[in-house]
């Protein structure tokens, strides 16, 4: 144990740190903040940290309802209000934390024994769990609470990307920041590793499973003109499924998302590949529901991916392939630093030979539009929804694979979104930053004489607008349920959104993908609003020839 | 003997108003914020230590008669006194008693002595009308003295990183009683317009730290120097000149991270002339009142409470009272803000 660690109280230094993100806005200021907690803490919370920055979390083992009743008893206050001043908050840690009477003594607790603690109560006894939580409550200061509480709810959003985390650690530990990027990738226990163990392993790849970190586009803003020469250029579609990794290693298959989530069981259409790809091959592409070498609605996935149980029907009515992009790792060598034209022609290769020993290969190539000049560009990008994608991607044909997300060699070029004009009819109080403002708001469109609910949308106003609107909202406010008000029917809003498809489940017979705010047109009467019957035909309009 | 009507707080007996929202012929003026003390009555009557502030606001020319706190005065056998509301500078209590009931309107109150207004003082009533601007159990401010501390350690620290510290809060009140506390060795302090203004109204005896006029800021001379300013300069190009400055808000609303981090501002400090939770609860109880009426804030959560928990005759009032709101300005403060740029 160092001097250190003999003066400073753990669980404070963690929520310290935390304020110090939340309060700025200025990335310098949080690498600070996280390279001083670094050099206070001892390694064991410094791994925790690590895990929950980048949104690792372990299993939750305690509930919502059983956190909030404890509270409840130790503050002495009715249930219903808890759950007013919770609307208010729009935060349950938070809420917790401002309601209980201030704590009498003061002890340490370190981050590592506070999460390991909490993960071993899985199996105790709800009485074990609530002396724990309250016992802790009544030691620990107002800004520890907040944390504590944040480590049970495991709603652990603080203003600071994975990025910035890398950042902090390659500075602190003065390595290269991809080298870090992906280190932290993966499958790794903060519970079982110190942060040096990950940082430092002498082999990164010891670790089979381990996906490298995706290269991410940023949305073109120029014109494509201003890119240069098309021939430098390689034009894709960018399909709208799960950007994956596909990785066969030590005679094993692996899919990662994105969002660095293993999830292998998910898709047993690849298990075939495990035979049909060389050891050592790590794939990027885009999961997609397919049928006869075409791409289906991203809904058709939808209602398979939250499934434990995959029956025969269910693989059978939304087969998944993968949409082939980029080729990371040929016969166990590292490929991203070779140029984006000679992974593509490796790629090729790779699948046609895959191909010839299996006729049903669940893997496509994302196929290379032959464009002469950016027109012809412009023009097969706004035929994107045809082909059920979202846009183009623009990649240059020299570019290694980078990591995270960066500008200049890879763009997105996404289509403009759609809209409708929708009538507000119901309005709830948000979360986080737009606490205790009304901000959630429920949309209609006209069926014949009715306003019938179509979507939600919480983003899109600036925040004047949403003082503007939360004010108009609290004077017209016709009736209460609960947390939601209904209002006159009066302010219609221009709503833009990605995709549209039936849906038996809601009333307006539709459902919105991505839907958000694009304007308040207070130019329009409720009467302008779309209808149904717009939205039906839409629907038509978009279908795949 | 009160009845909220459209105008406001009527007492029919004594045809008088109290803090009426529009004009009438005569009106009790609790204290002098805007929703509060509105233009227009033919006749106001307030403490003392609000007419310089109503005159600056509603008219050098207004017909208003001062009264001290417990000097009671007959009106159509109504007995009218004023008492301590510890909210600002001159806010009062109204009691008003007839035929053996008395009621008390409270206006704007805190229970927190912040050493700039007299305190406030319990009096004892049938009917209490009150506020309920943080009328939930989430609202429990810290201590002011560890807020003021906390002001005095933000403005060193960031004197001695070479920054400004500009500090928000009303003009009126806020703006008083962070001055007062503030430590004038750490180093210059300077007051927006608005806030000189009403500075200059003040009475004497409550003895604040020296300031001098924003205008008189020279940027290249100064440096870990403090400023007070209102709501309605956040945002606006008058702060460029203090740069590099550390943004400091002051309000009861910084006790949510939502609206502290809606706000923008560096530093929140929990610092309100409004009453927490606790003290409204104290306030209502020792009153001794059995009915209470609850105005604006969080008026339905915070009645049903006082039926719930003390078994109070407890009601809801629609007002045209604001509270304390950091999301829009007190429009007299916005409009004296833009004639003093």
């Amino acid at each position: 144990m160092t001097l250190n660690e003999l003066v400073i109280f753990h669980m404070k230094a963690f929520a310290d740190l935390y304020t110090a993100i939340d309060e700025t806005t200025k990335t310098n200021a949080k690498v600070a903040a996280l390279m001083n907690y670094f050099s206070i803490v001892n390694e064991k919370d410094a791994i925790w940290c690590v895990a929950l920055l980048i949104g690792k979390k372990p299993k939750r083992t305690i509930k919502t309802a059983e956190l909030k009743s404890w509270c409840i008893e130790l503050a002495g206050i009715s249930e219903w209000l808890f759950e007013e001043s919770y609307n208010v908050v729009g935060d349950l840690a938070e809420t917790i934390t401002l309601i209980l009477p201030p704590s009498s003594q003061r002890k340490d607790f370190t981050l590592h024994q506070t999460m390991e603690t909490l993960m071993n109560l899985d199996k105790a006894e709800d009485l074990q769990k609530r002396m724990f939580v309250q016992n802790t409550w009544e030691q620990l200061s107002t800004s520890e609470r907040f944390v504590f509480n944040k480590l049970i709810t495991g709603s652990f959003r603080v203003g600071v990307s994975q990025q910035l985390v890398i950042k902090a650690l390659a500075k602190q530990y003065h390595l290269e920041e991809n080298v870090v990027s992906h280190r932290l990738t993966g499958k790794w226990n903060p519970a079982t590793i110190t942060l040096k163990e990950l940082l430092f392993a002498d082999n990164a790849n010891d670790d089979h499973s381990k996906p490298y970190p995706f290269y991410l586009a940023y949305q073109l803003e120029q014109l494509p003109e201003e890119l240069g020469d098309i021939n430098e250029w390689q034009i894709e579609r960018k399909y709208d499924g799960i950007r994956g990794q596909i990785i066969i290693r030590d005679k094993q298959l692996f899919v990662w998302s994105r969002g660095e989530e293993l999830i292998t069981e998910k898709f047993p259409e690849f298990n075939v590949l495990v035979s049909l790809l060389p050891e050592g091959t790590v794939i990027d592409g885009e999961i997609l529901p397919m049928k006869n070498g075409k791409p289906l609605p991203f809904h058709v996935m939808q209602t398979r991916i939250g499934r434990k149980n995959l029956t025969k029907k269910i693989l059978a009515d939304a087969p998944l392939m993968m949409m082939c992009y980029d080729l990371l790792e040929l016969n166990g060598i590292d490929q991203r630093n070779e140029k984006m034209e000679n992974r593509r022609k490796q790629l090729e290769k790779l699948l046609k030979d895959a191909a010839l020993n299996n006729s049903q290969l669940p893997l496509v190539i994302s196929p290379v539009l032959e464009c002469k000049d950016w027109e012809e560009t412009k023009k097969e990008r706004s035929r994107s929804r045809e082909y059920l994608c979202e846009g183009l991607m623009l990649k240059r044909k020299d570019s290694i694979y980078e990591v995270g997300r960066r500008k200049g060699n890879w763009w997105k070029w996404k289509v403009d979104a759609l809209t409708v004009d929708g009538v507000l009819i119901y309005a709830q109080k948000g979360h986080g930053r737009r606490a205790n403002l009304y901000t959630d708001y429920t949309f209609a469109i006209w069926d014949g004489e009715e306003l019938v609910p179509f979507t939600k949308a919480y983003s899109g106003l600036t925040d004047k607008e949403i003082l503007q609107v939360d004010n108009w909202i609290k004077k017209n406010t016709i009736d209460k349920f609960g947390p939601v008000r209904s209002v006159k029917a009066e302010q219609v809003f221009e709503i833009a959104f990605e995709g549209i498809q039936p849906s038996p489940r809601h009333k307006s017979g539709i459902a919105l993908r991505f839907p958000r705010i694009a304007r308040w047109r207070t130019d329009k009467s409720p009467n302008e609003a779309n209808t149904k019957e717009d939205l039906l035909q839409l629907i038509e309009s978009l279908k795949v020839r | 003997m009160l009845k909220f009507d459209r105008f406001g707080i009527f007492c029919e007996q004594a045809a008088v108003y109290i803090d009426p929202w529009k004009p009438v012929d005569k009106a009790i003026i609790t204290h002098a914020h805007s929703d509060h003390a509105r233009w227009g009555s033919r006749h106001y009557l307030a403490h003392h230590d609000s007419i310089p502030v109503l005159r600056l606001r509603l008219g050098a020319d207004i017909s208003v008669q001062g009264l001290s706190y417990n000097e009671p005065i007959m009106m159509n056998g109504v007995k009218i006194s004023l008492h301590p509301a510890g909210h600002i500078i001159g806010s009062a209590q109204v009691r008003l008693e007839y035929e053996g009931r008395v009621w008390v309107v409270s206006g704007d109150y805190k229970l927190q002595n912040d050493q700039v207004c007299v305190p406030f003082e319990i009096v004892k009533c049938d009917h209490f009308v009150t506020e309920s601007t943080f009328g939930l159990p989430i609202y429990n401010f810290p201590v002011p003295k560890i807020v003021h501390d906390d002001i005095n350690n933000w403005w060193k620290t960031n004197a001695e990183q070479g920054k400004n510290s500009v500090i928000i809060g009303y003009a009126l009140g806020k703006a008083q009683r962070i001055l007062k506390h503030l430590d004038p060795s750490i180093g210059g302090i300077y007051t927006h317009g608005a806030v000189a203004n009403i500075n200059l109204r003040m009475p004497e005896n409550i003895d604040l730290p020296e300031t001098k006029p924003a205008f008189d800021f020279i940027r290249k001379e100064t440096s870990g120097a403090l400023i007070i300013a209102p709501p309605s300069a956040i945002g606006t190009p008058w702060l460029k000149r203090f740069e590099p400055f550390s943004l400091g808000i002051c309000s009861g609303w910084m006790q949510l991270r939502g609206a502290r981090r809606r706000r923008g501002g560096d530093r929140g400090f929990v610092l309100s002339d409004h009453c927490d939770w606790s003290q409204l609860n104290i306030a209502v109880r020792e009153t001794g009142a059995e009915n209470i009426y609850v105005t604006h804030g969080y008026k339905s959560i915070y009645a049903k409470w006082l039926r719930d928990e003390y078994k109070l005759n407890a009601v809801e009032v629609d007002t045209l009272y604001e509270g304390e709101n950091i999301e829009e300005n007190k429009p007299e403060e916005n409009e004296q803000a833009e004639q003093l740029l």
